[in-house]
């Protein structure tokens, strides 16, 4: 039914790795599919609704299919307080789409995220696991570029 | 009291990447040291040197680790708290991309002295872009036959706040939703898996090979009656420079964001994060230490050009997201708190809804689980209390 956990033998792991197959999951499809939830419940003996529920809790992991590059904005106190406000009207001009979308080639997602450690560098933003700081509006389309 | 490296001491000075730099700076004495003696002399010259827990909670160490060293079980777990999210914290991640050795120092070093064989690192998945530094760190340690006693696990974390909370951290290692468990037991006793656990913020464990190779009484003789040691500060906001300082406890708040961080016309400052306290301009001669504000470290300033309420506001809102749901008084109190402040910030507010927040405070601090919603009122209180009257003249005239 599932591919997940293949070459990890997933009845031989204990629910409590669950956490850590959801976050490879993610890593491999760039989304959690009802199937794959479905899959790893089956597969480590636990229900539906518990594995749907620590998959929801966190917001790295996605119920939805995500772009293949997904921006996080920080939009918690000292980044607004560095206007903030203009980088995410900068990256909604350059990717035609606003936080919560994905844009229809499937390049970008965009959310907006609470802090993300990189003050010092206010405002800031992660594409994937980058960590982009002391933004202006100037420098968004060509940071952007680089993420195909 | 002056700017002082003990937790930074060697952050820009070794390569992260090569364990020979922090061998050649002392690297693993602390070690060697703390494996010749037992648990509980460890324990003990910990216990005389004061430390304090460095992630805002400020739980005396030594007895932490008593606890769980004195817990029966053969099992026993030390995890270290990198799970970074309070608002206006970076000290961690600039202490895990410049000395990523000390830290592992420290956790092997807690690990002899409760007898743990396993340890994890609980790294926020905003910091994924450490891991592999951090692995290497390990690795290399590994090779170097240091951690022959102690089995160092890396686990990420995938976004969630609250997790920065011990309870909500272990039940996310365990692969759950990160909520908050009652409480007692306490970890010590039983925490991962129902096992003696010790769960340390990075900095506190930085100071570790700090205090075994150096002694309990040259830390003992840094900073206040009740706050011993070095703390290090994440300054953002407005000033001119932003960055990570470290001074002697006790220092003020007015030397580290005046003198050092370069704030002008500071209308007030918030120490401790999200929930931290509001400290008006008139009171930066406060010192920081466990007695007076201090919490992980956050220090956000503000400038005159800025609104209080705007800020609380928001703060509000951000609490209310990240709220785990577990318990009603900090799920509804920090919802109900958020619309209020809404109003007001809108010019809406009304004379009863000040009452109203007080009496939801009281409440929120009362019964709520855990720190998040016990601490969410504080900057509302702090910001009624010295700022009432930007409150006064958002209430509504109609």
């Amino acid at each position: 039914m599932s591919k997940i956990g293949e070459g990890t033998n997933p009845r031989s792991q204990e629910k409590r790795d669950l956490l850590v197959l959801l976050e490879r999951a993610q890593s491999r499809s760039g989304y959690l599919s009802k199937e794959t939830i479905a899959g790893l419940a089956e597969s480590l003996g636990l229900s539906i609704g518990e594995v749907y529920g620590v998959a929801t809790f966190y917001s790295f992991l996605s119920i939805k299919p995500q772009g293949r590059n997904v921006i996080r904005i920080c939009r918690s106190l000292p980044c607004y307080l560095k206007n903030a406000q203009t980088i995410i009207e900068s990256v909604r001009k350059a990717i035609g789409i606003g936080p919560g979308e994905t844009t229809a080639d499937g390049r970008f997602s965009f959310e907006l995220t609470n802090c993300i450690g990189a003050c010092d560098k206010a405002p800031a933003m992660m594409v994937n696991d980058d960590v982009h700081g002391d933004l202006t509006p100037e420098k968004i389309s060509k940071i952007l570029k680089v993420y195909k | 009291m002056p700017e002082k490296r003990v937790v930074l001491a060697n952050c820009g000075v070794i390569d992260p990447r090569d364990i020979a730099t922090y061998i050649d700076r002392d690297g693993f004495k602390a070690l060697k040291k703390a494996l010749k003696l037992t648990g509980g002399q460890i324990i003990d010259e910990i216990k005389a040197s004061g430390l304090r827990g460095r992630g805002g909670a400020g739980f005396p160490c030594g007895l932490k680790w008593e606890l769980a060293s004195k817990a029966p079980g053969d099992e026993k777990y030390v995890i270290c708290n990198a799970d970074e999210g309070e608002v206006g914290t970076f000290k961690d991640r600039y202490i895990l991309e410049n000395d990523p050795f000390s830290l592992i120092e420290g956790i092997a070093i807690a690990g002899h002295a409760i007898g743990a064989k396993k340890a994890y690192i609980y790294l926020r998945a905003e910091y994924r872009f450490l891991l592999g530094l951090l692995e290497k760190a390990i690795a290399q340690s590994k090779k170097k036959g240091f951690l022959k006693h102690l089995n160092i696990e890396v686990r990420q974390g995938a976004g969630a706040y609250v997790c920065g909370e011990e309870s909500a951290l272990m039940d996310s290692i365990e692969g759950k939703r990160g909520e908050v468990r009652y409480r007692p037991p306490f970890p010590p006793t039983s925490g991962l898996w129902g096992k003696p656990t010790i769960i340390n913020n990075v900095e506190t464990l930085m100071n570790i090979p700090r205090i075994m190779l150096n002694g309990a009484e040259w830390f003992g003789r840094m900073g206040t009656e009740r706050s011993k040691g070095t703390k290090v500060f994440s300054v953002s906001g407005d000033v001119g420079k932003p960055g990570v300082y470290e001074l002697v406890l006790g220092s003020s708040l007015k030397e580290l964001v005046e003198d050092m961080a370069l704030a002008k016309k500071v209308k007030a400052v918030q120490v401790g994060g999200a929930t931290g306290r509001i400290i008006p301009a008139d009171m930066l001669d406060t010192p920081l230490s466990f007695e007076t504000v201090l919490g992980a470290g956050a220090v956000t300033v503000f400038d005159k050009s800025r609104d209080m309420i705007d800020i609380v506001c928001r703060t509000m809102e951000f609490l209310a997201e990240e709220s785990c749901g577990k318990c009603a008084p900090c799920r509804e109190g920090t919802e109900a708190m958020a619309g209020i402040l809404e109003r007001f910030s809108k010019g809406e507010g009304l004379e009863k809804d000040i009452t109203v927040l007080g009496e939801l405070a009281d409440t929120m601090m009362l019964a709520s689980m855990c720190g998040l919603g016990q601490a969410a009122p504080i900057p509302v209180m702090d910001s009624l209390q010295h700022f009432r009257g930007d409150y006064n003249k958002r209430i509504s005239q109609s």
